[in-house]
């Protein structure tokens, strides 16, 4: 009997909850760990950039005005949907990374578990960030925290899915929308990302990842004006300093490239998501 | 002009003729919302807009200048079960003579007692100028009948009184019976003749500057002469930011009507500062056009020793003492 | 009739010497640039000869922070408390000299730098004296960043200080701060007040000079942190110049606050609001409500009660005790001032300022008001720093909202209401960093202040304002 041919994926870009090619029709050739041939994955352009900030934008309002509560649930769903996938992104874990099985499904397990303590801080960062301030005088002066806007994010090269949750997870929990430049040598997991949250009730344009030439995309993200925010943890000194530099033209929060080797696996601590995080101080007077 | 002319009965209240009020008194309902749609007041921005004005530093000639305005705005007061027509001529005589040693003094601008001494005050302060006010409508409380308030002004005026100082009926207007509080305004006014209304809210049971606000602009629109902060019974009195609400008050109404209404805060003002600062608040408030006695009284009576006091400091150069002034 | 008299302020108070050096490592030294003179600009009398720091005077002072970071940091916070504590009474102490000094070399009115800048000055030492012992308790960890280099602004100068020097040394770090070219001598004073607190010298350096002088403290190698309040396009420049040097920025820029007055404000109050956020300080001021947004159905009303109200304000000598409006800080501004509302006119709103008496001397711009102003004109879009008002309409809250965040700025915004719901919806909405409702231009120590967007990064006052000077890295990053 002939063996099944199987049915391969196409993989391509996530922007505004769709699924399109590059308008650039551009594709490149991503191979496993062991340099075999796995996908032509879609090769993302500065217009695709572009078409990404403006849904990310389209997005902002309605997710950042959404509860706390609501966005943690569709958090908590990404982390259900992923953890159903298990199977899938465990495979392609192997493949993309030359991680043994057994480590694979450590990261994915971490990666489920990140999500799900994320999602739990959708409502609960603003009570350790926000303040109620004792002004000298009759007035109430509370500090809130509220999201930053639009935000770039250069994923790390390594860790391709639990690095990507790690950093993407962190911007979104508080409100932020994301355009996110995947690991260009293993942007597949990124993609099949893509079809978790698409699925997760997260509303179309809130996550957009485009695979590609991170050092052709991000310049573009780090000098838009409509991006308020960048993560550059992915990207190299050079172009950390490139991109640092274009965002100066619009005061983006930067948020640079660690000094050491991540462990994706250690505690995150806060500062991904105060990052960007803006604090909001509303005075009014207390009288009769 | 009185733009107020009140035809036949105080129930027929609409015959008001103020332009664009005409409808505001015909019922209750209208009234309170007239009232309450009246811009409100941030308490914390009036009382900090007050404090701010309470710092302007007013010296040398400007000084010189306030003090005796200030002295001839002086309602001199005395309101106490124990007055006696002794004690009252005896004000009197300082009314019209506030330093006997320094003619330049001007007089004040009247005097303020209850209506059983109002004839012994209209001897007292003969033609000086003085004006004698009295108190009326149960002063302090007001808690009595129509009746018994249209009497006590009537008798009032019937003995000489210029000026009728009467309180509105607090009681009613927290209630929320603004049409009450109103015709009886109205009815008292009737009963004034020609004699000029104060309308004293008594602020210090309004509790709110929204209510100071709503009882000024009741009390202007129901026909008074001066709107008056309190009766000197209530504490708090005519503090800065209640005057501030009132002045307001008859800033706008002017605006709004062309007929002008006189301000007079009561009680508390003890000092010189308290007094110049009043006045500063009338002209940056109200404008040049209220600092006259004839629409700014102040309601006092240990206020014009003080002011005496610092006068002599700016023509001597010296500080006084108590003794070289007079009690009365 | 009744005419307030002049009442100045006296200027025995303060003893201007002819001449200063720079602040180094607890001392007055010479600066190696060439001096430059820092004048009244009231009356463009000079004030004082002032040194120049040069990239070498920069590096001098540096070394010195950095020798004195090594004992200053160590010390217990308790101990630091201490000698903030003292700086902020001894500030308390000499408020009146400082005022009178700040009123002379600023411009600014005796009743704000006495009644506004002085106290909150003290009570910002005082704030952040309080936290030297307690920054475990406030969750950005406990390790000091190094030395700060900061560069103030010449609008509210010792204030600007305190907001930079007080969190700084509470959080155990040390400083080189340059104050404004045109406004250094309070800077110059509290470094004598450092003296009399005997505070370790090297801890505060204060290096005068103009933009050269500041570039040297941003670009120095061996700061660590920065931060700068000033406009948006200086903020741009230092935020590329320290890309890739893993400095820790902070950022206090420009803005151009919308105003919201609703239908139902206490219109009183809200004039007072008005007058507040845009002419307090001449207008100099970084989160000025310079855009007022009025509900179309009471503009009549309000413009009426805001042109009589601005018929009251007392322009004239800063050192007057009744002056309302001050001189503007120098030539330049004034000329920026008056080429943006110029351009007002040209692109069609609408002037008016009231009866005013300009005096012969100095520099001196009446309160105005632009009516008839579109989101398009230049003096909707940009920071003029000046007392300028610009009044546009809108109809709906959605609209009032929408055309409020129409800018790249996020600094400040106010909200006039007597309906609370209403308030808050739109507090909730607006992209700035402090909301005034039914208030504006209010400032306190434990309250954090700082913009959205192009308006900077960072916070000052507040527990949040710790977090600029430590080192807060926590979990992987």
């Amino acid at each position: 009997m002939t063996e099944r041919l199987s049915v391969r994926k196409t993989y391509k870009l996530f922007i505004g909850g769709a699924f399109p090619r590059s308008e650039s029709g551009r594709s490149y050739v991503v191979t496993s760990a062991k340099g075999e041939f796995l996908a032509n994955a879609s090769k993302a352009s500065r217009k695709d950039a572009r078409d990404a900030v403006v849904a990310a934008r389209k997005a902002f309002g309605g997710w950042s005005g959404a509860t706390a509560y609501n966005r943690g649930q569709v958090i908590y769903r990404i982390a259900e949907m992923l953890e159903s996938r298990r199977a899938q992104f465990a495979a392609e874990l192997v493949a993309a990374d030359g991680v043994a099985a057994k480590k694979a499904a450590e990261l994915l397990d971490a990666a489920v578990d990140r999500l799900v303590w994320y999602a739990g801080w959708s409502d609960k960062i603003g009570a350790i960030r926000g303040s109620a301030n004792p002004v000298a005088g009759p007035y109430f002066n509370l500090s809130s925290t509220e999201p930053t806007g639009v935000v770039a994010v250069v994923a790390p090269p390594t860790g391709p899915l639990l690095g990507l949750v790690s950093v993407i997870a962190p911007v979104i929990v508080t409100g932020n929308t994301c355009v996110v430049v995947a690991s260009e040598r293993a942007p597949l997991p990124s993609i099949t990302l893509s079809e978790v949250l698409a699925t997760s009730d997260l509303p179309g344009g809130v996550v957009n990842i485009l695979t590609g030439g991170s050092e052709e995309i991000a310049p573009w993200l780090a000098g838009h004006m409509d991006v308020n925010g960048i993560d550059l943890t992915g990207a190299a000194p050079d172009l950390a300093k490139t991109c640092e530099e274009l965002a100066a033209e619009n005061l983006k929060r930067v948020l640079r490239p660690p000094a050491d080797k991540i462990d994706w696996l250690a505690d995150p601590g806060t500062a991904r998501m105060t990052a960007f995080l803006e604090t909001k101080t509303v005075w009014h007077p207390i009288g009769v | 002009m009185d733009s107020f002319v009140l035809v036949g009965d105080a129930r027929e209240v609409s015959t008001l003729t103020t332009s664009g009020f005409s409808d505001v008194a015909s019922s209750n309902a209208a009234l309170r919302g007239f009232l309450h749609g009246l811009p409100g007041v941030d308490k914390v921005g009036a009382d900090g807009r007050a404090a701010m004005l309470g710092t302007r530093s007013i010296k040398t000639t400007a000084k010189r200048q306030a003090i005796d305005l200030a002295i001839s705005m002086v309602d001199l007061t005395t309101l106490e079960g124990a007055d006696t027509p002794g004690k009252v001529r005896a004000m009197c005589a300082k009314a019209v003579h506030p330093d006997p040693s320094n003619p330049d003094v001007p007089r004040v601008a009247a005097v303020c007692v209850y209506p059983d001494l109002v004839a012994e005050a209209v001897r007292a302060v003969g033609s000086s100028g003085v004006k004698v006010a009295s108190v009326a409508t149960a002063f302090p409380s007001g808690r009595s009948s129509l009746e018994v308030k249209v009497t006590d002004t009537e008798l009032a005026v019937a003995a000489g009184a210029d000026e009728v100082d009467m309180v509105i009926d607090r009681g009613a207007f927290l209630a929320g019976d603004y049409l009450k509080v109103f015709e009886e305004i109205v009815a008292i006014k009737a009963a004034c003749g020609d004699a000029h209304l104060k309308v004293i809210l008594e602020t210090g049971e309004l509790a709110t500057y929204d209510n100071v606000r709503r009882a000024s602009w009741l009390a202007m629109l129901a026909g008074g002469d001066f709107i008056k902060t309190s009766t000197g019974k209530v504490q708090p009195a005519a503090t800065l930011p209640v005057t501030l609400v009132m002045l307001e008050a008859v800033r706008d109404f002017l605006d709004s009507t062309g007929r002008k209404v006189g301000v007079k805060p009561a009680g508390g003002i003890r000092t010189t500062k308290d007094a110049i600062k009043m006045l500063v608040l009338v002209k940056e408030t109200a404008g040049d056009g209220w600092l006259d006695p004839d629409w700014f009284r102040l309601g006092a009576s240990s206020v014009l020793n003080d002011l005496l006091m610092q006068r002599q400091k700016q023509d001597t150069g010296r500080y006084s003492g108590p003794d070289y002034f007079t009690l009365d | 009739m009744f005419e307030y008299a002049p009442a100045p302020e006296s200027r025995d108070v303060v003893d201007i010497k002819p001449s200063y050096g720079l602040f180094v490592n607890g001392e007055f030294v010479d600066g190696s640039g060439s001096a430059f003179k820092t004048i009244n600009p009231a009356s463009e009398e000079k004030l004082a000869e002032i040194a120049a720091a040069s990239a070498a005077d920069v590096d001098l002072a540096v070394q010195a922070a950095r020798k004195a970071f090594t004992t200053w940091s160590a010390m217990p916070g308790a101990e630091r408390a201490k000698y903030l504590f003292r700086i902020a009474r001894i500030i308390q102490e000499r408020a009146r000299e400082l005022a009178v000094l700040e009123s002379l070399d600023n411009g600014k009115p005796i009743r704000e730098s006495r009644d506004v800048d002085l106290p909150l000055v003290a009570a910002h030492f005082f704030y952040y004296a309080g936290w030297a012992d307690k920054l475990q308790y406030a969750g950005y960890g406990t390790r000091p960043l190094g030395v700060a280099g900061q560069v103030i602004p010449w609008n509210f100068p010792l204030l600007m200080l305190a907001w930079k020097i007080a969190p700084a040394l509470a959080c155990g770090n040390t400083v080189v701060l340059k104050p404004a070219e045109t406004t250094p001598l309070t800077a110059l004073l509290f470094a004598e007040i450092c003296q009399q607190a005997d505070l370790p010298p090297g801890v505060v350096n204060i290096v005068t000079g103009a933009g050269e002088t500041g570039a040297a403290v941003v670009n120095h190698p061996d700061v660590d942190k920065v931060a700068f309040t000033g406009s948006t396009e200086v903020g741009r420049l230092i935020a590329r110049s320290v890309a890739g040097t893993g400095k820790k920025v902070t950022l206090e820029l420009g803005g151009k606050a919308a105003n919201i007055v609703y239908e139902d404000a206490a219109l009183d109050q809200a004039v007072e609001g008005i007058v507040n956020g845009i002419f307090f300080n001449q207008g100099h001021v970084c989160c000025a409500g310079s855009r007022l947004l009025v509900q179309e159905s009471i503009a009549g009303e309000l413009l009426a009660s805001l042109k009589r109200r601005l018929g009251t304000l007392r322009m004239g000598d800063p050192l007057d005790k009744n002056t309302d409006i001050g001189a503007i800080n120098s030539a330049a501004q004034l000329a920026k001032i008056r080429e943006l509302s110029d351009a007002g006119e040209q692109e069609g709103a609408e002037r008016w300022s009231p009866a005013c008496a300009i005096p012969a001397q100095g520099f001196w711009f009446p309160p105005t008001i632009f009516t008839g102003v579109a989101q398009s004109h230049r003096i909707a879009r940009e920071e003029i720093f000046g007392p300028v008002l610009s009044v546009l309409t809108f109809r709906t809250p959605a609209e009032a909202v929408e055309k409020a965040n129409n800018t790249p700025f996020g600094l400040s915004a106010g909200v006039w209401t007597e309906k609370a719901s209403l308030m808050l919806w739109t507090a909730d909405r607006l992209r700035a960093g402090v909301i005034w409702s039914n208030t504006f231009n209010r400032f306190d120590p434990t309250s954090p202040f700082g913009g959205y967007k192009e308006s900077g990064y960072g916070r000052e006052g507040g527990r949040h304002g710790l977090e600029a000077y430590l080192d807060a890295r926590d979990g992987s990053l």
